[in-house]
């Protein structure tokens, strides 16, 4: 028996999968490999005192409006600009009805049954990302469970179990039982006599038999044991004929060479684990809420140009594209600027050199999803599917159903696929048609009703969103590095806030977790300079 | 388009058959929860790029645009038709493996021969008729100092 693998033989093993398969399978491997994005939030800001000094906001999103709310209740003067005709950013949800054209005419038009609804951006929440659910609470956004984990979906592998798609269960509990009797095997030969000591290994081994389902001699065979987790062939009935009969499981070496493994440690991310929830209604509920709160303080639809600042003040140039595209000013004594930094690198910004190189260290990626409308929920009609998440190696990456509406009739919209790296790209690259073409033929795989029941579609590409032309901050090492402190230090009157200010990128967490920071700073400062 | 798509369904079949193994842990290891939502994901099969259209269309254009005029939203994403700073093959060859901007760095996706292959075809196409080569070797040098996406 072998110890486990030590991060050095991981990086022999990723090495060898580059040169053998390709880099695109080495980009992959390192991507998967980040960091826990949890939260440290405790407790809301406490300002107070704050004496009249005005503050201009730039975006709408989560971070601009929450910095809003926090500075306006500690006694600021608070406006925001906002590029687009709604308040929200990244945080909505696309209904029948919404129509929007992307970067190179592609209209994406959204043809939903009334009710029914997909989140392009944001999705889910976890339980411990702290500030999001706080501020949902005070704010009134009703939460409900998002199905994150169902043992019932499928996993599926082009190039194993002959490209039909296995249940998540089965395979757990074959690779759970297979694993269990193997390292019972290694104790039982003596192998681990030498890392482990006698007491030691009979917990071990009586561990394994719990937690593989194996029989009393620590064997992972067909039987009751093993079809007490993957189920039975006959499931158990009432009656003269009721006796269940036991499922069998996979070869082993199916079950080792295919891979689908990966697909449980997903889940066992720390970001990724239940319980997590979702709005009821979408996810721009959340969004609305914000703007409950201060959607009085915002003027929509205002380009930005130019950020300048001096010992006075800070003066932000704007064309006012509600009233003919007027060229207007904005003077106040502190900035906070959420606008995402692949659109604020390429603006007129008065701060350091070292604000401006942090600003340009931050690509975005990019990120695409579809949502399809069918005419029936099959996927629990048919497959007992309620919720959850199924895995493709094939481009979509993964289909997602719905965590409401539960056993209702009529179309229902689940997430068709979801996709960052190559395949986002890969994506992106088609037309909205296209996107939603391919990810048809590819979830047939997994759905075989998907053709026939399908009724009507849209596919998201971040990259050709004008507002953003990307999804969120993709942090290298080195621009962690070199980059980070500088670009969420306030530059004099003017302090960035946004998911990339944090290190919770990418999710909603860490545009509010940088927003408390950005309006404690200001604070700090202008009680400083009061 | 249509025929483009076609092209890219056979060559990731060709590819799913020639790499078995090699694919068996590819898959293994594609699930790529990273920091967030966004990369908290799955990356699916990669469609294999047999030449710089190809890099081109399935990396490229979802920004740059099939007709390589770029786009204009709140930012600009620069055209590679007729743009002045393809004269020298270096400088596409070193945004692309270190990013620039907002534009995302492919160091670790792209191999020298797919950035090479690339820079060739945008410095060929979209009405560019620039002659010189840029080979797989010049691009070894750009990736000393390229960035890599963060690990923990």
């Amino acid at each position: 028996m072998t110890e486990a693998p030590s991060r050095s033989t991981r990086r022999q093993l990723l090495s060898r999968i580059g040169m053998v398969a390709g880099t695109a399978a080495m980009y992959q491997a390192m991507t998967r490999l980040g960091h826990a994005a949890g939260s440290d939030f405790t407790s809301p800001p406490n300002l107070s005192g704050g004496k009249g000094q005005s503050v201009v906001i730039l975006g709408a999103g989560l971070a601009g409006m929450l910095a809003a709310y926090e500075l306006r209740k500690a006694g600021y003067k608070v406006q925001i600009l906002e590029y687009q005709n709604r308040s929200g950013g990244r945080n909505f949800t696309l209904r029948g009805g919404d129509r929007y054209t992307e970067l190179g005419g592609g209209v994406i038009d959204v043809k939903f049954a009334a009710g029914n609804y997909v989140n392009p951006g944001p999705w889910r929440l976890p339980y411990h990302h702290h500030a999001i659910l706080h501020y949902c609470r005070e704010f009134g956004v009703a939460l409900e469970p998002f199905q994150q984990f169902n043992m019932n979906t499928w996993l599926h592998s082009s190039t194993t179990f002959g490209g039909k798609p296995q249940r998540y269960r089965d395979y757990m509990s074959d690779f759970t039982g297979y694993t269990a009797e193997l390292l019972s095997k290694a104790i039982n030969q003596g192998k681990l006599d030498d890392p482990a000591g006698k007491e030691e290994r009979e917990i071990l081994l009586e561990a394994m038999r719990d937690w593989g389902a194996l029989d009393r001699d620590y064997r992972y065979v067909k039987g009751l044991h093993a079809s007490n987790r993957r189920g039975f062939d006959h499931e158990p009935g009432g009656g003269p004929d009721g006796a269940p009969t036991p499922s069998t499981p996979f070869s082993r070496d199916d079950v080792m060479k295919s891979g689908l493994w990966a697909w449980m440690a997903f889940h066992m991310n720390y970001e990724m684990q239940p319980t997590m929830f979702q709005p009821v209604g979408g996810m721009d509920m959340i969004g609305r809420g914000f703007a409950r709160q201060v959607g009085d303080l915002v003027t929509h639809q205002a380009k930005v140009s130019k950020i300048a600042q001096d010992d006075h003040g800070v003066t932000v140039s704007w064309t006012d594209m509600a009233h003919g595209g007027a060229t207007r000013t904005t003077k106040a004594d502190f900035c906070v600027c959420t606008i995402p930094l692949s659109i604020l690198t390429q603006m007129e910004v008065e701060v350091s050199d070292a604000m401006l190189a942090a600003i340009a260290a931050v690509p975005y990626a990019s990120s695409v999803k579809l949502g399809l409308e069918f005419k029936r929920r099959f996927w629990e009609e048919d497959e007992a599917i309620y919720g959850g998440i199924s895995f493709t190696d094939q481009g979509i990456s993964q289909i997602s159903y719905p965590s409401h509406g539960y056993f209702s009739k009529g179309p229902a919209v689940l997430l068709g696929g979801y996709m960052f790296g190559p395949a986002a790209y890969d994506f992106a690259g088609m037309t909205p048609e296209e996107r939603v073409k391919h990810g048809l033929q590819q979830g047939a795989a997994l759905h075989p009703q998907y053709l026939k029941e399908f009724s009507n579609g849209v596919g998201w590409a971040w990259s050709r969103v004008p507002w953003i032309e990307g999804c969120c901050g993709t942090w290298s090492e080195q621009a962690r590095r070199d980059h980070y402190k500088t670009l969420t230090t306030m530059d004099r009157r003017i302090v960035l806030a946004g998911e990339h200010a944090s290190y919770v990128g990418c999710w909603q967490e860490g545009a509010l977790l940088s927003s408390i920071s950005a309006v404690e700073q200001l604070h700090k400062r202008a009680q400083g300079a009061g | 388009m249509m025929g483009s798509r076609t092209m890219k369904a056979t060559a990731s079949m060709l590819a799913a058959s020639a790499l078995a193994a090699a694919g068996l842990l590819a898959l293994a290891l594609s699930p790529c929860p990273a920091w967030a939502d966004a990369a908290a994901n799955v990356t699916g099969a990669v469609p294999v790029m047999k030449d710089g259209a190809q890099v081109y269309q399935h990396v490229c254009q979802g920004c740059h645009m099939p007709d390589g005029k770029g786009a204009v939203g709140t930012a600009t994403i620069p055209a590679l038709a007729g743009n002045p700073k393809l004269a020298s093959a270096g400088y596409p060859a070193q945004v692309i493996v270190h990013g620039y901007g907002g534009m995302p760095f492919f160091n670790g996706y792209l191999s020298d021969t797919q950035v090479a292959d690339v820079v060739n075809y945008i410095r060929s196409h979209f009405g560019n008729n620039f002659t010189d080569k840029l080979t797989p070797d010049d691009v070894k040098p750009l990736r000393a100092d390229a960035p890599v996406v963060e690990m923990p």
